[in-house]
């Protein structure tokens, strides 16, 4: 933020780059039924998407719909290669080789299918299963499960009060571990994982890394091959895509010697009545029939963050953080409690927050009749929430088209729901 | 939705009746909101077949903690048999004008777990019968 020299504090002027992105955009374009402009402020939860990545959508179905792999014609030749083009620019887009990137639904799925197929495969009891306590239900669930049917035993590594990470167990916490899995980003508190100091301690005591990727991919450069991920998950609506695509990235070693998950067509390399052999990853991965258009639609999306450049996309919530995080401080004499590390370059574009005794999702009410979207409750982090020893909280979360103009909006909401509870 | 949060609301919400526990009842249900976490309790007393006393707690938004209170203030004197008849109308009346379709989940926890008390079992909620 710049402060002009009398030590006021000065709104930044609109960056032309931000205008032509919000211009990409047409549903921020679009006034509320209350004649408000949209601010939305919930990208953590799905982000918006750029005219771009819709026309992707209807090209397919308009110009080219047609099954893929199979079809000898012209339409389903073009559909097969827009769809194997989209997995090229993903896998460019993370520094991954093209057979490493296997289509999903979400994060969720293949976070189900690693801890089926490898999870199965390879935990047994006795072995240990390190998270975090910032884990969303989506990176806990299927390893609890899977620690059920193997026996094996979970661990956390623990956070301070301010949702930061101690690291001081580490080694006792590797000790015996055959897997960590954790969040790249928190979605609650926007807390960047180390990943970089813990990945190689994690694969010196011999574990396997699963990050999952879903608040990490859409808002920092990612490099699997340098962050030396073992798997990587994230899920298109995040970043700009449509939703009921993702990616599992896994390297191929072990994509290789995981069993299938879901099985059926496609998946296939030869099939007997009582046998089959089954193709090479990713295509093992994919039975059925593939989400056709969204993918194509996601390659087209991380196409455009390709465009707008990554480290731009830090940079800018990186800064638009810290204004929110200075602007919210000044709202803390009206009762504003907020969470997480106060600190823009250890947090991700997500600043959770409550106001005195109003409950998140009243906030949300008000603040929805100024056209504010955010998000009220749990953030689906429940055990975090009762560590935290919070009921709910509300979060605003930002993207490549917020501005600080949004961040202002949302004080004046806040100031308003103040006003109308008396605060 | 701003229009909903008048006095009496926050009134309800942060002085709310009948709000504690009994210790002996006759009837009780609790139940929570899975999509927000919002919790209801409430227990019932009877003489002659009729609600004597009454007591809810909880915690939630100022919607469900309102609504509830409210609901309290209705039911004495009532037969189990009214209270499980009930319907969202008496909710609507109570809280006024205003409640979004996103919140009306909100405003329908008490009666839910009020009209389950009554029924000795889980009731369905009132706004989607």
């Amino acid at each position: 933020m710049t402060r002009s020299t009398t030590g006021l504090r000065a709104r930044p002027q609109p960056d032309e780059k931000v205008e032509r992105i919000i211009a990409d955009f047409p549903i921020l374009a679009r006034p509320t039924s209350r004649g408000k402009r949209l601010v939305y402020l919930d990208s953590a939860a799905t982000s918006q998407k750029p005219r771009a990545v819709i026309q992707a959508l209807v090209d397919y179905y308009e110009q080219y719909n047609a099954n893929i792999h199979r079809g000898v014609y012209e339409i389903a030749a073009r559909a097969t290669a827009e769809f194997e083009e989209a997995r090229v620019k993903l896998a460019r887009f993370i520094g991954a080789n093209v057979p490493e990137v296997v289509w999903v639904r979400n994060t969720t799925e293949a976070i189900n299918l690693v801890a089926y197929s490898w999870g199965n495969a390879n935990l047994r009891a006795g072995d240990a299963i390190l998270l975090t306590e910032l884990e969303h239900h989506s990176d806990l669930v299927p390893w609890q499960l899977l620690a059920q049917r193997s026996g094996a035993e979970l661990r956390f590594i623990p956070v301070d009060d301010r949702g930061l990470y101690v690291l001081d167990d580490l080694d006792e916490l590797l000790d015996g571990c055959k897997l960590v899995a954790l969040a790249h980003v928190s979605n609650t508190l926007g807390t960047i994982f180390p990943l970089a100091t813990v990945i190689p301690r994690a694969h010196a005591a011999g574990a396997v890394v699963l990050v999952d990727g879903a608040q990490g991919a859409p808002h920092l450069p990612v490099d699997v091959k340098t962050l030396d991920a073992d798997f990587y998950t994230f899920s298109g609506h995040k970043m700009l895509g449509p939703t009921g695509i993702g990616v599992l990235y896994g390297k191929h070693a072990l994509l290789e010697a995981m069993p299938p998950f879901f099985s059926g067509g496609d998946m296939i390399r030869k099939v007997e009545y009582a046998h089959t052999t089954f193709n090479d990853p990713p295509r093992k991965f994919e039975a059925g029939t593939s989400n056709i258009a969204d993918a194509i639609a996601f390659g087209v999306a991380v196409e455009y963050l390709e465009h707008v450049g990554m480290e731009w996309v830090r940079e800018h919530e990186r800064r638009l953080t810290a204004y929110a995080l200075d602007r919210l401080a000044g709202l803390e004499t009206r009762g504003l409690a907020i969470y997480g590390p106060r600190d823009a370059g250890k947090i991700s574009g997500v600043i959770s927050f409550n106001l005195a005794d109003v409950h998140a999702h009243d906030l949300a009410s008000i603040l929805d009749t100024e056209g504010i979207c955010i998000r009220a409750g749990h953030h689906c982090t429940m055990p975090l929430m009762e560590k935290m020893g919070w009921a709910a909280t509300a979060r605003a979360s930002f993207y490549i088209y917020n501005t600080e103009a949004d961040v202002d909006a949302l004080c004046a909401g806040i100031e308003k729901a103040a006003r109308i509870f008396g605060i | 939705m701003d229009d909903f949060y008048r006095d009496y609301i926050l009134d309800h919400y942060r002085h709310p009746r009948n709000f504690g526990s009994l210790d002996r009842f006759d009837a009780q249900a609790e139940d929570l909101n899975p999509l927000c976490g919002d919790q209801i309790r409430m227990q019932l007393k009877l003489d002659d077949g009729v609600v004597s006393d009454v007591r809810f707690s909880g915690k939630g938004c100022a919607i469900s903690q309102a609504a509830a209170s409210m609901l309290t203030e209705r039911i004495k004197g009532m037969k189990l048999s009214e209270i499980a008849k009930l319907s969202k109308d008496v909710v609507l009346e109570d809280v006024g004008i205003g409640i979004s379709p996103t919140r009306m989940k909100c405003a329908m926890l008490g009666l839910r777990v009020l009209r389950s008390a009554a029924i000795g079992r889980i009731a369905g909620w009132p706004d989607e019968e």
